[in-house]
């Protein structure tokens, strides 16, 4: 076995790098692939009192606070892309249940803003954006200020550390050189900015497939604490090259999110009695993952880095 | 995106089958088209999805084919995606991009002053055209919610911004409870007192009913009603006194070519049913 493997069982990744309290950076890609094994794994794992940190999160974060692991939530937008409202971020907003979290409401550049100071080592960067609007009188990481260089007033957003970020990837190296392509988002400096990075891979590679295309290695593997190998691990949400977004599951949470009895059935049946992915992907069954599967490659060009 | 939709953005009124039929297209199609209008060929679009999405596809085939298309999660598009689209992350919308970027290298462009048009969903716009996607309220119940995604950033800095809503004086209301997105706030002069581009601000709210458009004082106007809807419908159906164009017209429908654009990107019409 490599001495620098830093392959970790997604059960050992989130007992060894995300505890309680935390703040949790998910969702980077936007609509791509999100981290929902590693989400589901931190509600199996009943972690408490956690800091959600994202752009557009889609149900993941419906379903960490539907379970009660969170009690801040520092985003742009809560909800079910496909269906609009996020049951359990209302009845946590708006009643307290299953408890009360703290909503920071940023603006998806803003919160760009704040990991990408993050990631280039400054209190905070500036901006025109939110002025005028509520979200800059109401989060306090965001600050109106006179430029120093011109007669204008910008916003500095306050650079933004996650204490862990968790990533899915389309490929990476056992010490966690991650290829990573398609819909980027803020993964880049999501990776840059938090203190720890879990990278989460359809698939694990060589070493020398990653370093011959070094313009794609997006992540380098010193940034990573913990490589876990999980195929399938993004599903419902899609990762390119590898399988598409399934829209019909996204509308079915919807629905049996909308009560509280039915959400803690569908907790049940999708997260706490699967005691990991290879057990929700059987559940998930062959016809429907076969259906979600790449129809047509499209593979890019090669890049000739030769001298 | 545009903040809510699905729950709290276009909702369209549900039509009869035969009076669909009678008049040939359904008022989404009508709300795709006008949309599509406010596009001129080769400008930078801020695209959003659902029938903003449709809109953009529908003026690149027909009088915008030049248009390029920005999405918040990095990608940048000249040719429409092969297959219809439910979020802008589906892979048919990266495969063939022009670019697949970060986040910040369109948020970039748009600062620059370089995307001329945004669409944005909301819950409620107000007279000022100031939108809210935060908090709600519903029977006098405070309603969380999904919050700004992107649409706050178009709003401060797209050169015109157009929302898409349904018409009802819960959501045209005087004036927003949360600004979420920032309009001409309360009124002449304010978006510069904030520190925004002079360049920038609402262009128009279509409507299931009709268009809004804006004065020089920032406050909205009717400007144009649908076919089949009175002024007065649109007026008891928005929660101020809506003010009126002197030269009001009725809203152009959809061509037979926009629709026929429309029902090919979406044949099931799952957008503008």
């Amino acid at each position: 076995m490599n001495g620098d493997s830093k392959l970790l069982t997604m059960r050992e990744a989130i007992a060894q790098h995300v505890p309680a309290g935390s703040m949790v950076l998910l969702g980077a890609q936007l609509e791509q692939m999100i981290p929902f094994a590693a989400g589901h794994e931190l509600i199996r794992q009943g972690r408490r009192d956690l800091t959600l940190a994202g752009p557009i999160s889609d149900i993941l974060f419906d379903q960490l606070i539907g379970a009660g692991c969170v009690s801040r939530v520092m985003a742009a937008w809560v909800g079910n892309v496909s269906a609009g409202v996020g049951y359990c971020f209302r009845r946590a907003a708006e009643r307290g249940i299953p408890r009360r979290i703290e909503t920071v409401d940023y603006s998806n550049f803003t919160l760009a803003l704040a990991l990408h100071a993050g990631a280039l080592g400054v209190p905070f960067l500036p901006t025109y954006a939110t002025l005028g609007s509520d979200l800059l009188k109401k989060n306090g990481n965001l600050r109106e200020f006179a430029s120093p260089v011109s007669e204008e007033r910008l916003v500095a957003v306050r650079a933004l550390r996650p204490d862990v970020a968790i990533l899915h990837v389309q490929r990476a190296d056992v010490r966690g050189n991650t290829h990573l392509w398609g819909s980027l988002g803020v993964a880049v400096d999501a990776a840059r900015a938090a203190r720890k990075v879990i990278v989460v891979a359809e698939e694990i590679v060589e070493a020398d497939i990653i370093s011959s295309d070094p313009n794609r290695t997006l992540i380098p593997g010193f940034l990573v604490s913990a490589v876990v190998h999980e195929p399938w691990g993004a599903h419902p949400s899609p990762v390119q090259g590898y399988y598409g977004r399934d829209h019909a599951f996204f509308g079915q949470y919807h629905d049996q999110s909308r009560g509280i009895e039915d959400f803690e059935e569908w907790l049940t049946q999708w997260i706490l009695h699967a005691p990991d992915r290879r057990t929700y992907v059987n559940q998930l069954g062959a016809a429907r993952t076969g259906g979600l599967g790449v129809k047509e490659h499209a593979f890019t060009a090669p890049a000739d880095f030769g001298y | 995106m545009g903040g809510a939709e699905g729950e709290h953005g276009v909702i369209v009124k549900s039509h009869s089958e035969a009076e669909v039929a009678a008049r040939g297209y359904t008022f989404s199609e009508l709300m795709v088209a006008a949309a599509a209008r406010e596009i001129s060929d080769g400008e930078f679009v801020f695209v959003g999805m659902r029938l903003p999405m449709l809109a953009f596809l529908v003026a690149r085939r027909t009088h915008a084919p030049r248009a390029i298309g920005l999405f918040e999660n990095g990608v940048i598009r000249e040719t429409p995606s092969r297959e219809l689209l439910y979020t802008m992350g589906d892979p048919p919308n990266l495969r063939g991009a022009t670019q697949c970027g970060q986040m910040l290298d369109v948020m970039g462009l748009l600062q620059q002053g370089r995307v001329d048009v945004g669409f944005l969903g909301a819950a409620e716009v107000d007279r000022f055209g100031n939108l809210n996607t935060t908090w709600g309220h519903r029977n006098k119940e405070m309603q969380r919610l999904p919050g700004s995604g992107g649409a706050c950033d178009i709003a401060c800095l797209a050169r015109r911004t157009v929302v898409l809503l349904s018409h009802d004086r819960g959501r045209l209301c005087d004036r927003v409870g949360h600004i979420t997105s920032p309009g001409y706030g309360s009124g002449n002069g304010w978006r510069r007192s904030q520190g925004l581009p002079i360049a920038s601000g609402p262009a128009a709210v279509i409507t299931t009913l009709g268009v809004l458009r804006f004065g020089h004082d920032g406050e909205a106007f009717l400007a144009s009603v649908h076919p089949g809807v009175s002024v007065e419908e649109v007026l008891a159906n928005t929660g101020w006194t809506l003010r009126v164009a002197d030269e009001l017209i009725e809203t152009l429908p959809p061509s037979d070519e926009e629709l026929s654009v429309m029902r090919k990107i979406d044949p099931n019409r799952f957008w503008t049913r």
